[in-house]
């Protein structure tokens, strides 16, 4: 009765804990999402709105018809997709081995993984270039112990850049595989052995199918990433090898074409959210970065 | 029985093995720095002919350097400040949260370690080029939030979600506000968490170059400094900045084991 | 009356939590919400406390309406099912925390903490960290936490559903006694109907929302008020019939019942309770007025006493409580033929709405 009288406005509404408690959380993300929104998706429309800006989709087919500009672009999706094949290979072991590995083996190991994950990538780009230079440490430690004659070609091509943007991305990949390892109940693969299945078949029966969802995170993370690297294969390529983010600076930084380097951010930005978006629906929805 | 252990074992060896050349792939970068930059050569020489300190004695000397350095230490010190500021509070809310927005809201934090860092920098680039933000520190820092936040956040709910809020009610019910009990209960709970994500959100601006190098204009931050340098001339003056990063990125994360939480998902089993 | 909720109505969504209820507690008095989980108990206890503010009626506190007041501006203590305490803090730390929030002096505090943990004789233990501590032990923490700022009322919330049995039965009477010896105006949440018969005043039997009847813990036992309340609380034998003339009742496969007063008008539809432990087998059952024969089909010792489950023929299975001493061999076999009966005033009548 009282609530059809505060209906009709006969009384005062009572305040909902509840409701009133959204409005706080709701005041407590605001400044963040306000700031997201000023310097995130602000300037992300207005970069994508130049490349429309003359009202034709000239830009565009230039971008996507081009052949120079293609081939930049299947050049970044192979890079990519080639980091990616190499991390998960070198990934797997490593997460497998952390996950069965004693106290000191796994602060070590994560010591390992995380050292140069907080280390800058410029760091680690330019100890690289001191490596695989033609009279870098491993050609002249190599021609030392007589195993060449003639120093490999190791930098300022593809395998110098692959080698730099492996070492980036592997802890991407390592993280995800091994969180997807560690919910693994360990009794299902004794269970299995216990079972009479040997061990190499209990792997690929229960612990592999089990470890997918892990491996397919990683993928589409390191995948999307590389996709837009930028510094390694500027440093590393020395000019041999291009990929869509070097092509997209360089048409600010020297053409200042705006509508054009717009064009290619948003194919870029386009590509990365669908492969991402389809690789993630692999994983079950928990496609987040480190969740 | 005993033949499947053997094999077991065989495999434990291998996969060792295998993990320890990752390892070694791993550091082999960041160890080889260390005996270059205390070369007495004075261009790049391998094995170093002799000791010296004249690499770091000449970054120590350099005003261009040093200032770089400082310009890059205030920048991280903002951008750490203003992620943690934001971060947190969205934590909370993201988490606690029942309203649909709100997942929309998880998504858009998230995004910027998805989309490439070219495309959010040329973007903020052309945005604050029209705001004359270009060359103040403070405005890179600003960008460099954009990119913080998401691990701030990250790091954050995770350790948001494993809090258990009755606590919160029963400090309300004994006598305290709600900001009271979250600064009196809730955050010291959450230390450990939020130590982590102030040392990687402080780390990540630190070496950010990308966003610097549309944004730093003539007042170049010290990643900014050593692109320029590794573009012109590779002197061993690198090698030695390179080793006080990488000292600096060791102190950070020890700090952050020690007193922290969270970096891995399910480093936390120690 | 310390605690008054009149017309307390709280909905989410569709569901109706609390469909009007009407309680007064008075001081120094224990009273228990008992109920199954999903009756609403555990939000009467949150519109109490102040976490929920319900969307119609008031609670008073002593004179003073708190309906819309804030938990802090209650007065209220509160233990929470798992006690929620403060695991950075020490135990000290924990118990001085509401005096803390009130601002009292520190001097003071430090005396009132002493006090409080003397109270659940856990003096020494003020430097240990709640993770350091028993199960028991936390349980006295959060209850001398909840004690220290002399509220005006207590709400314990399922406060002993984590202690294995021995440790619980202790509690439970080390609660009376110190909510006694205190005077403190408790409102105690649970679903464990022994445990409610044990400690309280009175009972307030809780089903759907609404308060099924409020009473002292043998009132409620003996003379429920509803169907729900004689099913809920203790074990039951119950019948539906049809009332006779002349304090009889008709029961499909027992026939016609004799009971102490008439049931109600002749034709009226009503509920018999009968308590396992009114029926008497054998001879013992010969000189009652209510008789019949039946098969038993189970018996389970339970120490001091022995379960039987009796089949009469046609009629609904009963169950019976008897006493039990030690040399005794069990006063029947499972198969056996036996006679039941009962004594018309052990047969309670619960009118049918």
């Amino acid at each position: 009765m009282s609530s059809a009288r505060r209906e009709a406005g006969l009384l005062p509404a009572r305040p909902d804990p509840a409701r009133a408690r959204e409005r706080v959380l709701v005041g407590l993300a605001l400044p963040a999402l306000l700031l997201l929104g000023v310097v995130f998706v602000w300037p992300l429309l207005r970069l994508l709105s130049m490349s429309v800006a003359d009202g034709s989709l000239a830009q565009f087919e230039k971008a996507t018809l081009d052949e120079l500009y293609v081939a930049v672009l299947w050049d970044s999706m192979e890079i990519a997709a080639l980091v990616t094949v190499i991390c998960l290979a070198l990934a797997y072991p490593v997460a497998a081995w952390l996950v069965q590995a004693g106290r000191i083996g796994f602060l070590l190991g994560m010591f390992f993984l995380l050292l140069p994950f907080w280390t800058s990538v410029l760091v680690r780009t330019y100890a690289w270039m001191v490596l695989l230079g033609r009279n870098g440490v491993v050609n002249r430690t190599l021609r030392d112990w007589g195993w060449i004659e003639f120093p490999l070609p190791l930098l300022h091509n593809l395998t110098g850049v692959l080698i730099g943007i492996v070492h980036v991305m592997l802890p991407y990949m390592v993280f995800p595989i091994y969180a997807a390892l560690l919910r693994i109940d360990p009794d299902l693969q004794r269970a299995a052995e216990g079972l009479g299945a040997p061990a190499w078949r209990s792997f690929l029966r229960i612990i592999l199918p089990l470890s997918l969802p892990g491996v397919f995170a990683g993928c589409a993370l390191v995948f999307v990433i590389t996709l837009g690297f930028f510094i390694t294969p500027a440093l590393l390529g020395g000019g041999h090898v291009m990929m869509i983010a070097m092509l997209i600076e360089q048409q600010v930084r020297e053409f200042l074409d705006w509508p054009f380097a717009a064009a290619l951010a948003t194919v870029l930005l386009a590509a990365t959210l669908v492969i991402y978006a389809a690789l993630s629906r692999l994983t079950g929805g928990q496609g987040h970065a480190a969740r | 029985m005993p033949r499947a252990r053997r094999r077991g074992s065989a495999g434990r060896i291998a996969l060792t093995v295998l993990a320890g050349l990752v390892f070694a792939f791993l550091m082999l970068p960041l160890l080889v720095v260390f005996p270059i930059s205390v070369s007495s050569a004075s261009y790049l020489q391998f094995p170093p002919p002799g000791f010296s300190w004249q690499w770091f004695q000449r970054y120590l000397d350099d005003p261009v350097w040093i200032e770089a350095t400082i310009r890059s230490f205030k920048v991280a010190v903002l951008c750490t400040l203003l992620s943690m500021g934001l971060g947190v509070p969205l934590s909370f809310a993201l988490v606690r949260s029942r309203l649909r927005a709100m997942r929309i809201a998880d998504r858009l934090v998230a995004a910027p370690i998805i989309v490439p860092n070219i495309v959010i920098s040329i973007a903020i680039y052309s945005l604050f080029a029209r705001m004359q933000l270009i060359g103040e520190w403070y405005g890179i820092a600003v960008a460099h939030t954009i990119l913080a936040l998401p691990f701030v956040v990250i790091l954050v709910s995770a350790g948001l979600r494993t809090f258990d809020e009755a606590q919160e009610q029963a400090a309300m019910g004994l006598g305290a506000s709600w900001p009271v009990a979250v600064w009196r209960i809730t955050l010291p709970q959450l230390r450990p968490s939020l130590i982590s994500a102030a040392f990687l959100a402080f780390v990540t601006s630190f070496d950010e170059l990308v966003i610097a190098m549309f944004l730093s204009g003539a007042s170049m931050t010290l990643p900014k400094k050593m692109f320029d340098n590794i573009m012109l001339e590779i002197d061993p003056t690198i090698a030695a900045v390179s080793v006080l990063q990488i000292l600096l990125a060791t102190f950070c994360l020890g700090l952050a084991t020690l007193f922290g939480r969270g970096l891995v998902p399910g480093a936390g089993r120690n | 009356m310390d605690l008054t909720v009149r017309g307390a109505v709280k909905r989410f969504g569709a569901v109706t939590a609390l469909a009007g209820v009407d309680l007064d507690v008075a001081e120094g008095e224990l009273l228990t919400i008992l109920g199954p989980s999903g009756s609403g108990k555990t939000t009467l206890l949150k519109v109490v406390a102040g976490f929920e503010v319900p969307d119609e009626g008031s609670v008073q506190l002593g004179s003073v309406d708190v309906t819309l007041a804030p938990p802090r501006a209650r007065d209220v203590g509160m233990v929470f099912q798992n006690y929620a305490l403060f695991p950075h803090l020490t135990v000290a730390q924990n118990v001085a925390f509401p005096l803390e929030m009130r601002r009292v002096p520190k001097a003071e505090r430090q005396s009132r903490v002493a006090e409080a943990l003397a109270l659940v004789e856990l003096s020494g233990y003020e430097a240990r960290l709640p993770r350091q501590l028993s199960g028991g032990q936390q349980q006295r923490v959060a209850l001398a936490r909840s004690i220290v700022f002399n509220p005006r009322l207590l709400l314990l919330d399922e406060p002993f559903g984590a202690l294995d049995r021995k440790l619980r039965e202790a509690m439970q009477l080390e609660v009376r006694r110190l909510q006694r010896r205190l005077k403190l105006t408790t409102l105690f949440i649970t679903h464990d109907q022994e445990e409610a018969l044990i400690l309280s005043d009175r009972i307030a039997v809780m089903n759907a929302g609404r308060l099924e009847q409020v009473g002292t813990p043998s009132e409620v036992y003996a003379r429920p008020a509803t169907r729900f309340v004689a099913d809920f609380v203790g074990e039951s034998n119950l019948f539906d019939g049809i009332a006779g003339p002349d304090a009889t009742a008709e029961v499909p496969g027992l026939g016609r019942l004799f009971l102490a007063a008439q049931a109600g008008t002749p034709g009226a539809r009503v509920t018999l309770l009968l308590r396992p432990e009114a029926l008497r087998i054998g001879g013992a059952a010969d000189p009652l007025a209510n008789r019949a024969a039946g098969q038993v089909v189970e018996t389970v010792f339970l120490g001091l006493s022995v379960k039987l489950r009796i089949q009469p023929e046609g009629g609904p299975e009963l169950l019976v409580r008897l006493p039990l001493r030690p040399s005794e061999p069990p006063p029947a076999l499972e198969g056996e033929i036996v006679t039941v009966g009962f004594a018309p005033e052990d047969v309670h009548v619960i009118r049918q709405a």
